[in-house]
């Protein structure tokens, strides 16, 4: 990956992170940065967890209840930034939002979240797609500006 | 009999060149808002192009003839609910209503040994408002419960009732489950314990005839764009010695007899005790063509007319594999489903996808979920100017649910 996909196993992606997420549970201690994703629009209400140890995402997990896409686009998002400098994942962060929003974007990072590509067909889905996005960049920038201080 | 071919053509909405995702537009989203008639928009183009003025300020015949054209707008409501003019109060939609009669009455009377009585299938502007209450009176909320079905019940309303409720506030109609509820009833059980019912009418006044004094409602309250009007105007309806009683929530020019530097001031009467500052005209002047065109269509007719589709919606929708219908006794032209294994807002978009409207979510009714016990619900909502037809768009459409990432992909 990534390599040219057919919209079948697009659709196969997606459903599988939607039936199993792995990412989808309770953090492994309580150390986790977390933030809660309330939308007013629509009925997802997750909670990104991010394990942080010198710059390194440990552990990236969420809890919740969400659409198909809002639950597989995050937990494709948890695998992505796994074992990534925080560096590294807004970097990821970015392309995803580049690629929702029609701009250019690096798709070597993004592996399976290329599913996303067309969820501006459903402009009304986009905060879906990005809810869990939006929690993890607020994180990763809180940590950025922790380690500024 | 109602002609809904002929009706279309009235709306300029329907005129079959509105387009979504690439397929005429169905719209099943009526509980939210409505389409408007030409001659709604007639009316309010009119009011700028041939007769805008102020109303209440000034001496001449323009500003005169607006006065006369708002209280001919009162009285087109008040033969909609058969009240008095003097008893119509505008605000900008039922959530105004709503509040204004929660701050303006409840805040001023209700105390810490009072209780105000919802249901959980209220809509948050028929319970955020009385939480207000809560927070800052000290009075208690409490539930009525409902039955099995989610139907609210003039026997759990009685055994609900204790010796400090002073407030029933219920929806005629509610938004998620569109039972009737039965509220003559209801008003007999609760006066007889001098009980107040505030009845929030945004779902009912649009669809059903209602006589508020038959039904001697104490306070009522809708918004005009779910019946064919524009945004931003609504309606109290109150029994004028209670709107006597109760304070206005916002306070300006319009609405005070007169003031003086001790900050002594006497305000006029109602209804204009609660209109203060320039009126949404465009708005009045909107809901009264709204108003007079249903009422000439006739409320026994759209009654009429949207039951049978019911009927007919239920009969076919029944026939989808996987559907859960929530709400199929049912009165009003709301429908609540879901299909197993999908979740709701996905079939929503699903929907879209097809150019059909219709809602996913908790339709403002939060506490709700505890009922269903769905964290989310569709709504497919109906009108008088909904076909067979459009209702077989959204059947068709559930039946290839399945594939329903084809939003995304097709």
């Amino acid at each position: 990956m990534p390599i040219l996909l057919n919209p079948q196993m697009m659709r196969q992606i997606i459903m599988d992170h939607y039936d199993h997420p792995n990412n989808k549970r309770e953090p492994k201690h309580n150390n986790y940065l977390s933030i809660n994703m309330n939308s007013e629009n629509c009925i997802d209400d997750i909670t990104v967890f991010l394990d942080v140890k010198d710059d390194i995402v440990i552990d990236c997990c969420f809890t919740g209840v969400a659409c198909t896409i809002s639950t597989a686009s995050t937990d494709i998002m948890c695998d992505l930034v796994v074992n990534k400098s925080l560096k590294d994942a807004k970097y990821i962060i970015e392309q995803f939002e580049n690629m929702i929003h029609e701009l250019p974007y690096d798709e070597s990072v993004l592996d399976e979240a290329i599913v996303f590509m067309n969820t501006s067909k459903q402009a009304a889905r986009i905060k879906c797609a990005t809810i869990g996005w939006t929690a993890l960049d607020n994180m990763v920038c809180n940590c950025e500006k922790c380690q500024k201080k | 009999m109602l002609d809904v071919k002929k009706i279309r053509q009235d709306f300029p909405m329907l005129d079959g060149n509105k387009i979504m995702q690439g397929h005429k537009l169905v719209y099943l989203d009526n509980a939210s808002t409505t389409f408007k008639p030409k001659c709604v928009l007639d009316a309010i183009a009119n009011y700028y192009q041939n007769e805008t003025s102020n109303s209440h300020r000034g001496d001449y015949d323009l500003c005169y003839n607006m006065d006369v054209k708002i209280e001919e707008t009162r009285h087109s409501v008040s033969r909609l609910l058969n009240c008095e003019n003097k008893e119509v109060v505008f605000t900008s939609g039922t959530s105004m209503s709503i509040n204004l009669i929660a701050y303006g009455y409840g805040m001023k009377y209700l105390t810490e040994n009072d209780e105000v009585l919802l249901t959980v299938a209220e809509h948050a502007s028929n319970v955020l408002p009385w939480f207000k209450v809560s927070e800052i009176k000290g009075t208690k909320i409490g539930y009525i419960p409902l039955d099995e079905s989610g139907r609210l019940t003039p026997e759990n309303v009685e055994k609900s009732i204790t010796k400090n409720t002073k407030i029933i506030a219920i929806a005629q109609v509610t938004n998620v489950l569109g039972y009737k509820v039965d509220i003559k009833a209801i008003t007999k059980i609760a006066h007889e314990h001098n009980i107040l019912v505030i009845v929030d009418g945004a779902q009912s006044v649009p669809h059903m005839k209602i006589d508020v004094k038959d039904l001697d409602i104490d306070f009522l309250s809708f918004s005009g764009h779910k019946m064919c009007g524009p945004t931003g105007v609504g309606v109290i309806y109150g029994k004028y010695h209670l709107l006597e009683m109760m304070d206005p929530l916002m306070s300006g020019g319009g609405m005070n007899a007169k003031f003086d530097m001790c900050g002594d001031v006497k305000y006029v009467n109602p209804p204009a005790k609660f209109e203060a500052g320039t009126l949404n005209i465009e708005g009045i002047l909107g809901l009264k063509a709204a108003v007079d065109y249903l009422l000439n269509i006739g409320f026994e007719n759209i009654e009429e007319y949207e039951h049978n589709l019911r009927q007919y919606a239920i009969s076919q929708l029944e026939t989808v594999p996987n559907i859960v219908i929530y709400n199929k006794e049912a009165e009003a032209g709301i429908i609540t489903f879901n299909i197993k294994g999908i979740f709701a807002q996905d079939l929503a978009t699903f929907l879209n996808s097809k150019g059909i409207a219709c809602r996913s979510g908790q339709h403002c009714a939060k506490i709700l979920i505890n009922y269903l016990k769905e964290v989310a619900t569709v709504r497919a909502s109906i009108y008088f100017y909904t076909t067979k037809e459009e209702i077989d768009a959204l059947v068709d459409a559930l039946r290839k649910s399945g594939d329903f990432l084809d939003a995304y992909f097709a």
